[in-house]
């Protein structure tokens, strides 16, 4: 679905002719990156993410293809193998260091990605799918990359692999056999490592197909934008092709420079030295703590310190670690204001960057040692992370006043004269 | 339903930290965890500067070179380097000759075995062979150095701080000017084990190896004094744990100058339309 008024592909190369005749493939691009996706044209920077996200995607997985072909999965050789890569496969440092640091550059993306979302309440109608299809984009990622810090088998990999599964063995009465069933052993061990390495092969293909389908909903009602006033008539858009490309090349520049910042002259700031140690089941680390993109929610985990009712305080723990995700599920029925954009509501703005601020200092303490202060800051800091979505946004949402909006995207990038708002209306077709 | 359900939800999660921070509390206010030794007497690493440090440093090979003979004639006693083959060391500016001589004279042979009789016996090092492993009689086992400057906090300034960190527990106060068998007369370093702030839990396993100016003598001339020999050394060891960190910062400058130039050509292009 497009809007009326898109630029149709019209080859005029007689073999692209007898292409699309056949196989309407150069269309298919033209028509969801190219020309003939006509978007808004006051897209901000913010929007830039998505395509970095894709990017970094690819990223991964090309690295991890290549890396694959050198590593050895088995519990004897996973370490010293991943050595190896780092001095005797030519230009294997980089490739891993790439690897490790992509994952990273992944997440920050996805995370601004995701905050994006919530300022700007993409997720309101029509684009409900579009926002669920992407809270499953990041539990396959987050589960992706788990798996993937298990393989150089090193004590984090190792012990973290330990925590992660032990917080099945957190559910009543299946738990420790669940737990054992998915590590094929009671701890990790050669089962676990050759497992996690294969889904670690295939998940990231899954991610690749269910962002088919995100984007694939994306162009049914078309992208939101800053104001999240709908697209009116065609001097609201601009096709993708070349304004977009352009200033998505623009901020893939920017990405790749900070990425190869990191890669080059920083590869180990955002891994734990521990992981260089390799694998001991009878040695554990001081402090067990994830990578830093899980830090916010390991904090949530460790912040339930008391059995609650006749809840153990673990299983508390893993319910509430899961439903800080879950409940990103429910957020286009829990905000229910009719006005999307943040811009126009005041009240919501203020919560918006409180929960950002208090995401920060859930991450700043799951980094941390478990001890105090840190476990009753993470304590606040997790009370109004559930708070937020689930009690604050729904009030929020029928109380506030927004601000007036502007009648189009025209209006709001041009300002009120004759033009912009007697432009002729062309019906948008929803 | 999401409307009626959620707001319960949230308030049972919150209700349950509440809980959580409530005894959380009660129990800091009235039985507050003291603070440990380990906490209030081991010392961050020295900070001091190594030619490799920020983006434009790279190791110097001379002082490589003069750490590798501490490895060779003290480390390498108790621990083994097997991530590293002698052959590395031609990076160190060793010539081939050097390393052939190094490798075939090293203490520890490189191990064989015969399939056909069973036989187990040992033979001069290659330079293609790692560094052999290293029989340790005593107690305990002592960690293979390739990437101990990677896996500790601090890196070459934690090895040097470790190495220069030995000293008398009697009488040891920390920066606060509390003494530490007075405030803690339990943590009396156990027979076997010697006394260092810098080692995390305070007290390790390994006696003081660097004790002496002079316990190496380096080809150089330099002078080699405990806190030379253990500088060297620890540069030394950074270079183990990641012998492509020269390549790494030469590679990364043209990168990022390519893409400076890229980026910057993206925005004009981004401009232009």
């Amino acid at each position: 679905m497009s809007f009326p008024w898109a630029n149709e592909y019209k080859p005029t190369n007689p073999l692209m002719q007898w292409v699309d005749n056949r196989l309407p493939l150069p269309r298919f691009v033209y028509n969801a990156v190219g020309a003939g996706y006509p978007v808004p044209r006051n897209l901000n920077y913010m929007w830039n993410f998505g395509v970095l996200a894709g990017f970094a995607l690819v990223l991964q997985i090309v690295t991890g293809v290549v890396l694959a072909m050198h590593y050895a999965a088995n519990a004897g050789v996973a370490f010293d193998s991943v050595e190896h890569i780092m001095r005797d496969v030519n230009w294997g440092w980089m490739l891993r260091y790439a690897h490790a640091n992509g994952a990273s550059m992944f997440f920050i993306v996805v995370y601004t990605h995701i905050f994006r979302g919530f300022f700007y309440s993409s997720y309101k109608a029509p684009r409900e799918m579009i926002w669920l299809l992407g809270v499953v984009i990041f539990l396959l990622m987050m589960a992706t990359a788990f798996m993937g810090y298990v393989l150089p088998w090193g004590q984090m990999s190792f012990w973290g692999a330990k925590v992660i599964t032990g917080l099945f063995s957190a559910i009543p009465l299946v738990g420790t056999p669940l737990q054992q069933w998915l590590l094929g052993g009671f701890a990790p061990d050669n089962a676990a490592l050759n497992r996690f390495f294969s889904l670690h092969f295939l998940l990231p293909f899954v991610i690749l197909g269910v962002i088919i389908l995100h984007v694939w909903a994306l162009h049914i009602p078309g992208s939101s934008n800053p104001t999240g006033v709908e697209v009116k008539q065609e001097s609201d858009t601009v096709p993708f092709h070349p304004y977009y490309t352009a200033k998505d090349g623009f901020g893939l520049g920017i990405f790749l420079m900070v990425y190869c910042a990191l890669v080059f002259f920083a590869p180990n700031l955002l891994g734990h030295p521990d992981n260089y140690i390799p694998a001991n089941p009878l040695s554990t680390p001081a402090h067990i703590v994830p990578e830093w993109y899980f830090w916010p929610f390991y904090a949530i985990l460790r912040a339930f310190t008391s059995d609650f009712m006749f809840i153990p305080a673990k299983l508390m723990g893993v319910l509430a670690m899961f439903s800080a995700i879950l409940v990103w599920f429910f957020l286009p029925w829990l905000d229910t204001s009719p006005v999307r954009s943040g811009h126009y509501r005041p009240l919501f703005r203020k919560f918006f960057y409180l929960l950002v601020v208090d995401v920060l200092v859930l991450g700043y303490c799951g980094g941390a040692p478990a001890e105090e202060p840190y476990v009753m800051i993470s304590q606040i800091a997790s009370m109004y992370y559930f708070l937020h979505f689930l009690v604050i946004l729904p009030i929020v949402s029928s109380v506030e006043t927004p601000q007036p909006l502007p009648f189009s995207i025209t209006e709001a990038v041009l300002g009120k004269d004759e033009h912009a708002t007697l432009a002729p209306a062309t019906p948008a077709v929803a | 339903m999401v409307r009626l359900f959620g707001p319960l939800v949230g308030l049972f999660f919150a209700v349950a930290l509440l809980w959580s921070f409530g005894n959380g509390a009660y129990n800091a206010a009235t039985q507050p965890t003291p603070p440990t030794a380990e906490k209030l007497f081991h010392m961050h690493p020295k900070e001091v500067a190594f030619s490799f440090d920020g983006a434009f440093g790279t190791f110097d090979k001379a002082q490589l070179q003069r750490g590798f003979k501490v490895y060779q004639e003290v480390c390498s006693n108790c621990h083994s380097l097997k991530q590293v083959a002698f052959r590395d060391l031609a990076q160190l500016g060793y010539k081939e000759a050097e390393v052939k001589a190094i490798a075939k004279n090293w203490g520890n042979k490189a191990q064989t075995f015969d399939p056909k009789t069973g036989d187990r016996g040992d033979r001069p090092n290659l330079p293609s062979d790692h560094f052999p492993p290293v029989y340790y009689a005593g107690q305990g086992n002592p960690p293979d150095l390739s990437l101990i400057a990677k896996s500790r906090h601090g890196g070459a300034q934690y090895i040097h701080s470790l190495l220069t960190g030995y000293t008398d527990q009697a009488g040891y106060k920390n920066e606060a000017g509390e003494e530490l068998l007075k405030k803690f007369p339990d943590a009396k370093t156990p027979d076997g084990l010697y006394f260092n702030p810098y080692f995390a839990n305070l007290n390790l396993a390994m006696p003081q190896p660097l004790t002496s100016d002079g316990q190496v003598t380096y080809s150089d001339g330099t002078k080699a004094t405990v806190d030379q020999m253990s500088m060297d050394v620890a540069a030394f060891l950074t270079w183990t744990a990641e012998p492509k960190l020269d390549k790494r910062k030469q590679t990364g400058w043209p990168v990022l100058g390519f893409l400076l130039a890229a980026t910057v050509l993206a925005y004009l292009a981004k401009r232009n339309v």
